[in-house]
């Protein structure tokens, strides 16, 4: 009795009963897009790039494995960390060494530097990618960069220690924090020169526009308050009040906030109390406060906005969060005093 | 026949007890009330007390009541398999116990039958505790109240069979205070249910040999890593050898002519 089960390639067999067939033809088709399918899930496992403030370097961690990949030297006390929008290059704040180096995204070699000026913290980018607001803490300066010349265009005079900057995705404001003047400084972004600013609550530490423009979050690391401002009138539509049971108030400093591209909800890192609160964007409700490690400092959301990272400086570890089970589900970590964090699909 | 004639007798025996449990409401109530009231209470007295390390089987920061909850289902079913002894105690008082043991049956079954028993109303409570913690946002993956159910048998049979050995030595009901003095309180407040072993470690190396070699704390790991999909080869080595120990023990302590009940004077 014939086996209509094995095709006898090997042996110049037949192929003539429709199993053979199947096995011949269409199982290494099968197969070969299963290995397609596994590849491109492969591709789009993205890969979180954070910087470490006392180890002088960056971390690369793999954030579905939950592993620290590798560990390079960039430079003095990194801080800040933003990825272009076509993911080819990181530019890093290099505190110490008083610029803001460019880092290639794939090998992770320095390409070229930007005149920062002195002990760059942050800095946003804008959303063509070309270019780049940079706070000098010391100097209380806004400093604008155009990155195709790597030239420092223009500096904006802004309050005592400007600390969180931002650009809106319509690219039509540059918000700037003075932590010291507790001002969020509106800058038109056509002529580089601030048309307004806001008082808010002591300490403004972090902004970030709604995907829309239309409002603009800021929060206030010593009244423990986030700011909801409606950037139309860039007057103060509602402040929310973190508390968290069992957390003292003077440890809920807020830090970082990110909102969704749906802005269904706002996610805020407080801090020594160790949480980040996820905020309901439609409500400004509280839902949750979600426990990571020590000292959480900045969040920044994965390419699909599934997952949001957070960097906790005083625990070493970065914490990953599923947002659609609203959990903690691992801390992995990466090395002394995480900072920054930027992701690249 | 014969196997159905255990299977009658077993059943009989489980059946016994279910209703005993379910029918007594103030004792189903009060097995649930203490592991909530620490759960609610004590744990959040020490929400922040755990510090900093992460130890397996968690992968990120858990709050204090996370931690403790399968140390409180644990103690559900320690408490559960000291009740069950107390309940032998009792039935012997009562002359129950003479009708169960001149049952035809190997006297070894009649005990594992009644250790099933105890062990299977151990595991509807601590399913309870479990949904009700759920609520409290103390929440597990999906699989792992599946891969929790071999673990909860193991131990609940490990700890009836520690009260079935401890009532052999048990004469009368008022001695019943002993055990809780100087078994389930040391067993539980010596083990992992309430701390981990690092942070014993930092006070006492005798406490964490103590609290290691605890075969209560092997349990509580057992369903700790059961409860999170994983499985502990350790602690469940630990818990089966404890187990077949302790219920050796216990059927040499029940049999008339070796055991405990001559040297007291039979049931």
């Amino acid at each position: 009795m014939k086996n209509v089960f094995v095709s006898r390639n090997a042996c110049g067999g037949d192929f003539s009963h429709p199993l053979a067939q199947w096995a011949t033809k269409v199982a290494p088709t099968a197969v070969f897009a299963i290995l397609s399918i596994a590849l491109v899930a492969n591709a789009q496992a993205e890969t979180v790039f954070v910087t470490l403030e006392k180890d002088n370097a960056l971390a690369v961690v793999d954030p579905i494995a939950g592993k620290l990949i590798r560990t390079v030297e960039i430079g003095q006390r990194p801080r800040g960390i933003i990825i272009s929008p076509d993911n080819k290059f990181l530019y890093v704040a290099v505190s110490d060494d008083d610029t803001i180096k460019i880092i290639d995204a794939e090998t992770l070699k320095e390409t070229g530097r930007l005149p920062s000026g002195e002990d760059p913290e942050t800095f946003a980018l804008n959303p063509a990618g070309d270019r780049l607001y940079v706070s000098n803490e010391d100097d209380s300066l806004v400093t604008v960069i155009d990155i195709k010349h790597k030239k420092a265009v223009k500096q904006i005079k802004v309050g005592v220690e400007p600390e969180g900057i931002t650009v809106s995705p319509d690219n039509l404001w540059v918000a700037s924090a003075s932590e010291t003047t507790n001002m969020v400084h509106w800058i038109d972004t056509k002529t580089n020169a601030i048309v307004e600013n806001t008082l808010v609550d002591p300490r403004p530490r972090a902004l970030g526009f709604t995907a829309d423009s239309r409002q603009l979050w800021v929060t206030s690391e010593m009244a423990g308050t986030l700011m909801i401002l409606d950037v139309k009138t860039k007057q103060l539509v509602k402040t929310i009040k973190f508390d968290v049971q069992g957390v003292t108030a003077d440890k809920i400093q807020p830090v970082g906030v990110v909102i969704d591209k749906d802005r269904k909800r706002g996610y805020v890192a407080l801090g020594p109390a160790n949480r980040v609160a996820v905020i309901n964007a439609q409500t400004f409700e509280v839902e949750k406060y979600l426990l990571v490690g020590q000292r959480v400092w900045n969040l920044a959301f994965s390419p699909d906005q599934k997952r949001l990272y957070t960097t906790n400086g005083t625990s070493n570890d970065i914490s990953l969060i599923d947002l659609e089970a609203q959990t903690v589900t691992k801390s992995v970590g990466v090395g002394t005093y995480p900072w920054g964090v930027a992701v690249k699909p | 026949m014969r196997l159905l004639h255990y299977w009658r007798a077993m059943w009989g025996i489980i059946w016994r007890e279910l209703w005993r449990f379910v029918t007594q409401r103030e004792r189903f109530i009060s097995a649930l009330v203490r592991p909530l009231v620490w759960l609610f209470v004590f744990a959040a007295g020490f929400r922040a007390a755990l510090g900093l390390a992460i130890t397996p089987p968690y992968e990120t920061y858990i709050l204090y009541e996370v931690y403790i909850t399968p140390g409180l289902i644990g103690m559900i079913q320690l408490f559960n398999g000291m009740q069950s002894s107390l309940s032998m105690v009792y039935d012997r008082e009562m002359g129950s116990m003479r009708i169960l043991m001149v049952c035809p049956l190997p006297r070894w079954f009649l005990l594992l039958s009644k250790l099933m028993a105890g062990t299977g109303v151990s595991i509807l409570q601590a399913y309870v505790f479990l949904a009700i913690a759920w609520f409290y946002d103390i929440q597990a993956p999906w699989q792992g109240y599946l891969w929790i159910l071999p673990a909860l048998l193991l131990s609940g049979l490990m700890l009836g069979a520690l009260g079935l050995l401890l009532s052999s030595f048990i004469k009368q009901l008022e001695n019943f205070a002993g055990v809780m003095n100087f078994v389930i309180f040391p067993m539980f407040f010596m083990s992992t249910a309430l701390y981990p072993l690092w942070k014993i470690k930092e006070s006492s190396a005798l406490l964490y040999n103590l609290a290691q070699y605890n075969p209560f704390s092997q349990a509580v790991e057992m369903i700790r890593f059961a409860l999170y999909g994983q499985f502990n080869s350790m602690a469940f080595i630990y818990t089966l050898v404890a187990f077949v120990v302790f219920m050796a023990a216990a059927i040499i302590g029940y049999n008339p002519s070796k055991g405990m009940m001559t040297r007291k004077g039979g049931a």
